[in-house]
């Protein structure tokens, strides 16, 4: 979170810079660097990203490290509580629990990173597009995506998937629609601010063609808040994705998506509650890590917003 | 201001339009074949072709549409349910007062609870109360609703009974627990905005001016410095309530609530596609007309934005007459 890195330290940190550069006349200076330092020290940033490493490594060896079979029925063995044989209980088909919470990790985040890439990709484009022409284009898109945008994305993703059907990728599909509008308004507002500098003016003196201009001088610039804004819009992602297969229509059984669990589960609530427990606290625990994570890339990048 | 007002009223048509055209066009790709919602996959088939030239399904999409629109303008039709036979826009406006309930009472809460959250602590920065706030903010983003319900359910409903698990027919008591999951992440982001964009307030030289003038810790506070913050956060009020109304919907399906949220879910599982369309429909043309409402809020609240309005259209009547002189000028020249 913003807080943990105070002016004092902001101070202190000038200091220790201005000392080391005169102990070591060779030490490398960049934007980057500089902003992987404040990174580094903001503790709670460090422990989102070392939870989303896990979480990935996890995803990763999934199949490998999983307890049990997770599609393995046992009936003889349903509902148990939580033990040292399961240590997140069994579900009422008798599956084990943190073996399919395991895997299910293998869905949640890489179609929670797929959404917002697609978003970035179809949407920043528009956006990059309309802050880079100006004038009729910018109107154009950006009045066609105030439409998109009168419509609630939570609903808009809701008709979209109820038409299409569910599906990992009807769901992704869904997201990227109603998300569409807020991921170019930010590429089109981080354009725009970088699209001013004389850097850019020079480009076009040398005669750099648009796309040069656009992509090689004005996209790098403008990464900050695009990057920042990603790792936020993947911990939105995985939320939607979770609640869109709760009330039903996106992964459903048997698949075990976190959301789809729970779906699955909520009748069990009088009689077995650690059932719902576990995949809500997954859900919570990746979202948590990518927040924390994604404050601590804006606090570094930009050390003014606090 | 009025031409502002009157810029924005006339944009609210073509968002309306296009609105209407996404739930049409949704609506128009679904899978299923109306004719035989209403007379059965078995009907025979010149039946089915009659019934589908009487109802104009072989016109084109475009024609379709404007009857479509038309149809809503002239006579308020959104279409029959296929399950009920009843007028979809009859069934939604006796549902909507539910929806719009919980989505208000949500909104409020997280406005009451966040504000006063954000400027305690903007005011008392890096305290416990500072510190507990902003976990209690990044809790309120981070947790899945729907999840956050469920578990409320359990402690207050299952566990404790002191809440109904159920919210139609239980009287006020039933609204705590939807309310309380649909406000949760909003508190969070409310929070949030209000405590830095306080924090950046009072540290400005009018504040500090206002101090130094005598004027009370208080009166510094909420009359000088909130209302200046509160700017940033009416700004995502919009998204406030998107994400209010978009979570509406899940908590009704969760706590059933008989709203337009659960009769959409219900009409979506039944594949009854005239009523999935007249709620988005519906829903979307309140959010704009909310949207609208909050933009000429925010106009008064900020006057600043009025000017620059103004300044802008003057700048284009400026640019306008300057290119119709140069027209002019050439023209001149050319004919000379």
């Amino acid at each position: 979170m913003a807080k943990l890195y105070t002016p004092a330290m902001a101070k202190i940190d000038r200091r220790k810079a201005r000392e080391a550069k005169h102990r070591d006349p060779n030490a490398k200076s960049s934007p980057t660097r500089e902003a992987w330092k404040r990174l580094k020290r903001n503790r709670l940033a460090i422990v989102g990203m070392i939870v989303l490493i896990l979480i990935i490594i996890i995803a990763i060896i999934g199949p490998w490290i999983i307890p049990y079979d997770y599609t393995e029925y046992d009936y003889e063995n349903t509902l148990a509580k939580p033990s040292a044989e399961h240590l997140m209980g069994t579900d009422n088909y008798g599956r084990d629990i943190l073996s399919r919470l395991i895997i299910g990790t293998r869905i949640s985040v890489p179609v929670g990173f797929l959404c917002v890439i697609a978003a970035f990709a179809i949407g920043g484009t528009l956006g990059a597009l309309a802050a880079f022409y100006g004038g009729k284009v910018d109107m154009i898109i950006m009045r066609v995506l105030d439409i998109f945008q009168s419509v609630p994305p939570m609903l808009m993703a809701i008709a979209v998937v109820a038409v299409l059907g569910g599906g990992v990728v009807n769901l992704v599909l869904s997201i990227v629609i109603s998300s569409l509008p807020a991921r170019a308004r930010i590429v089109r507002a981080s354009i725009l601010t970088v699209k001013r500098n004389d850097y850019i003016e020079s480009a076009r003196a040398m005669g750099a063609s648009s796309g040069r201009q656009l992509v090689k001088y004005m996209l790098p610039n403008a990464l900050g808040p695009i990057l920042t804004s990603f790792t936020f819009s993947v911990a939105t992602a995985i939320l939607t994705i979770s609640s869109l297969s709760y009330i039903g229509l996106g992964i459903t059984e048997p698949t075990p998506e976190w959301g789809a669990m729970l779906s699955a589960g909520k009748t069990l609530i009088r009689t077995a509650p650690h059932v719902l427990l576990f995949p809500g606290l997954a859900i919570m625990i990746t979202v948590l890590a990518l927040n924390l994570f994604g404050d601590g890339i804006r606090d570094a990048l930009d050390p003014r917003l606090k | 201001m009025g031409r502002y007002i009157l810029n924005r009223l006339l944009w609210m048509i073509p968002v309306i339009l296009g609105v209407l055209l996404i739930a049409f066009f949704l609506s128009s790709v679904a899978p299923g074949d109306p004719v035989d919602q209403i007379l059965g996959a078995d009907a025979p088939i010149e039946d089915k072709e009659a019934m589908r030239e009487q109802l104009g399904l072989n016109d084109p999409f475009f024609v379709r549409y404007g009857r479509y629109v038309i149809g809503i303008v002239t006579r308020g039709d959104l279409g029959n349910s296929y399950k009920t036979g009843q007028p979809v826009l009859k069934e939604i406006i006796s549902k909507f007062p539910n929806t719009f309930r919980l989505t208000v009472w949500a909104v409020l809460v997280a406005l009451l609870i966040g504000i006063p959250l954000g400027v305690i602590a903007a005011v008392r920065q890096y305290s416990v109360v500072d510190n507990a706030t902003m976990v209690f903010a990044l809790f309120g983003v981070s947790v899945p609703q729907f999840w956050f319900a469920l578990m409320m359910m359990l402690v207050f409903a299952v566990k404790l009974k002191w809440l109904p698990a159920i919210t139609t027919g239980k009287g006020a008591l039933g609204w705590v627990l939807p309310v309380a999951m649909v406000g949760i992440a909003n508190v969070g982001m409310i929070a949030r905005t209000t405590r830095s964009s306080m924090l950046e307030v009072i540290r400005q030289d009018y504040i500090r001016t206002a101090r130094a003038k005598g004027q009370k810790e208080g009166k510094v506070i909420f009359k000088h410095a909130l209302r200046n913050s509160l700017i940033p956060v009416a700004a995502t009020l919009g998204n406030t309530i998107a994400s209010s109304l978009g979570g509406s919907i899940i908590a009704e399906s969760i706590f059933s609530v008989n709203g337009v949220g659960l009769y959409m879910l219900n009409a979506i599982n039944g594949r009854d596609w005239p009523a999935v369309q007249g709620g988005l429909a519906f829903l979307a043309v309140v959010f704009s007309f909310v949207m609208l409402f909050i933009d000429l809020l925010y106009t008064v609240i900020d006057p600043r934005l009025k000017d620059e309005f103004n300044a802008k259209n003057k700048l284009a009547a400026n640019r306008r007459a300057a290119k119709r002189k140069a027209r002019e000028a050439s023209r001149a020249s050319a004919q000379a």
